[in-house]
């Protein structure tokens, strides 16, 4: 097993397990539907006459938050390689470098000082106001973390590392300080982003996260080559006639839309970014052009297999999504760097 | 072979014996009922312990496919299948109870899965908690409405209302004789201590109970400190049964900082009652209300 797998290989791979995940996701559930009346479900599709309740719990509850969770699980990974990427530090991550809280603080604003700080602000933009606010916190932060690590000869690791975890610190006491704030109805809604969960799916907000996602993740491809280069290090990247700073604008700007789309709808999902585009590497190789798409499909097939068992592990209960990515995707993570420890 | 299905069916009858005789014992009665539902009496889940209460005091229990995590009283409401904590539902899991109706609170979410379940078809009634006498009887009402009992629901919000008047007489008679306990209400079910303020079910509770809140001038909850505690200056520290156990017994309660400059502490004056009791806003509220105020009054004299 010292061979890496071809780019084919590892891209039909991904392809693969996200299709599994999709399917296993799709089949499972509280609600028990089975093959034969999912078969009914589609095959009715479009002819709007037949509205059973299987007909009614697929479309509208299961299918949208299937669709937000291949959405979500692709930005974060697809986020995550771009991080560390940039970065050129195996340690970044939306979560860990604070893009995520950031997000979720914005959002926790947004939520409960929203209608005073800014009164006109949700009566123009209306449902948009916490996508694009939570976009906003994304966006500041990434560029804060960037900023403050930059020093001569590119970014420095101990200064990113530092910075994202003073960022993730600012953003703990703040969203503690907007928690005493609250009243209990915001409350709820706040403690939604910190535990992360794709039960809030609906068509409309599901709908503009995949935009967004499919948005950045073409954005995303063209940064893939300029990557290549900037991991043999700036100077040569730029000898190589690339334009530096301008791939790092882009690759922040591309981050912190799918980042900022993603965790304004779900809330917190920690660990998807940074465990995707480790594992994709650990069997293709550091290759960008490889990386950043299997690590889309990757990270999808992770927040879908996390997801299916936060649905069905309690129900009719449920299990908060942050804890089960992390416990799913983190033992998996270990087994690996165990696994392909000289290849890290 | 006419012969042979004729002796069958004279045969068949004897399980119509059989379920008819453990209809007849009480044992069978009590165990049946989640086997044999009525086919044509509404399922509910109920999102709420108060509203759970009601469903089992209308008899309606075999229509409960669900309750919440909240739902502790009767010990029976503990065994049925739970849908986890009321804020925190998930919409396939309560459609997988394949319930007729969904009753919760308005404190119940999130809205976005109350709005899917509704568009599955499924009828959700929501009670406003708005801490008053009138919460009580909505919840019945609604209970009754959704279980197809209004008959049942109306006879037990007149047996309510009755209670409710009396205890309000006495309330009243004693608020003429002497000056009003002020009341500090202390939650704990965690590490650290919430007091509560204006708009809690607790100010109510104090209130109905013929005690002044002991803190104002805020909404909701805030967390303890020894400072505001002194100023508060309360007669009465009245908490939950859950956070007394939650601190490990009432002497380590009272060890409590916060507590030590209160003129409640030199008399070590404190009332518990269960959380779900206490706060509900259920069917035992009237009895809840009147045991709270005798323990007012005992710990005046």
């Amino acid at each position: 097993m010292t061979q890496r797998f071809t780019a084919r290989a590892v891209l039909g791979g991904s392809l693969m397990l996200l299709v599994v995940a999709f399917l296993v996701g799709a089949v499972s559930g509280a609600y028990a539907i089975s093959l034969p009346q999912l078969w009914n479900v589609l095959a009715t599709l479009g002819q709007g006459a037949d509205k059973s309740p299987e007909h009614l719990v697929f479309l509208n509850i299961r299918l949208p938050r299937l669709v937000l969770g291949v959405a979500a699980g692709a930005g974060l990974g697809m986020a995550g390689t771009l991080m560390q990427g940039l970065f050129r530090n195996p340690l970044a991550d939306p979560g860990l470098v604070g893009i995520s809280s950031g997000a979720a603080l914005a959002a926790g604003v947004t939520i409960i000082l929203g209608a005073w700080l800014w009164p006109v602000l949700p009566r123009t933009l209306g449902s948009w106001t916490l996508v694009l606010m939570a976009f906003g916190g994304g966006l500041s932060v990434t560029l804060l973390i960037y900023g403050l690590s930059r020093s001569e000869g590119g970014t420095r690791m101990a200064l990113m590392l530092l910075a994202g975890i003073a960022v993730n610190a600012l953003a703990g006491a703040g969203l503690g300080f907007l928690s005493v704030m609250a009243t209990d109805e915001q409350l709820r809604s706040l403690q939604f982003w910190l535990l992360g969960s794709l039960g809030g799916a609906r068509w409309s907000a599901v709908l503009l996260v995949a935009v967004a996602v499919l948005l950045s993740c073409v954005a995303a491809r063209s940064l893939a080559e300029p990557l290549n280069a900037i991991a043999l290090g700036e100077a040569q990247a730029a000898l190589l006639g690339v334009d530096v700073e301008r791939t790092k604008r882009r690759a922040i700007v591309v981050t912190a839309v799918a980042v900022g789309a993603v965790t304004a709808t779900t809330g917190i999902i920690g660990f998807i970014g940074l465990i995707a585009p480790h594992w994709v590497r650990m069997v293709a190789g550091p290759d960008h052009r490889v990386v950043l798409p299997a690590s889309a499909l990757l990270g999808a097939a992770l927040v879908l297999a996390a997801d299916t068992v936060a649905r069905t592990a309690m129900a009719p209960a449920e299990l908060p999504l942050g804890v089960l990515t992390a416990f799913i995707g983190v033992p998996m993570f270990l087994w690996m760097l165990r696994r392909f420890r000289g290849r890290i | 072979m006419t012969v042979f299905f004729n002796e069958i069916s004279r045969r068949l009858p004897q399980r119509r014996d059989v379920l008819r005789l453990l209809g007849a014992s009480s044992l069978g009665a009590a165990a049946l009922p989640l086997f044999a539902q009525d086919a044509k009496l509404p399922k509910l889940v109920t999102v709420s312990g108060a509203i759970t209460e009601v469903v089992y005091l209308l008899g309606a229990e075999a229509q409960l496919v669900g309750t919440d995590t909240t739902s502790l009283y009767p010990a029976a409401a503990r065994v049925t299948p739970k849908v986890g904590y009321m804020r925190q539902l998930s919409a396939e899991g309560l459609l997988s109870l394949k319930p007729d109706a969904i009753i919760a609170t308005n404190e119940s979410g999130p809205a976005v899965v109350l709005d899917q379940v509704r568009s599955a078809g499924v009828k959700v009634e929501i009670i406003e908690a708005d801490h008053s006498w009138g919460e009580v009887q909505r919840k019945v009402q609604a209970v009754g409405r959704a279980a197809a009992r209004e008959a049942q629901a109306r006879e037990l919000q007149v047996k309510l209302d009755a209670e409710w008047g009396q205890v309000q007489q006495r309330v009243a008679a004693a608020a003429g004789k002497g000056r009003k306990p002020r009341v500090l209400f202390v939650l704990s079910h965690s590490a650290s201590p919430q007091v509560s303020g204006e708009k809690t079910a607790a100010h109510s509770v104090i209130g109905f109970a013929g005690g002044v809140n002991a803190l104002g001038g805020f909404q909701g909850y805030r967390p303890m400190t020894a400072e505001a505690m002194a100023s508060a200056a309360p007669d009465i520290i009245l908490t939950s049964t859950q956070s007394i156990e939650a601190h490990g017994g009432v002497d380590r309660f009272w060890q409590r900082p916060e507590l030590a400059l209160t003129p409640a502490f030199k008399k070590r004056s404190l009332i518990t009652q269960d959380a779900l009791l206490l706060l509900g806003f259920g069917p035992r509220m009237p009895s809840a209300v009147a045991e709270l105020h005798e323990k007012f009054l005992a710990a005046l004299a």
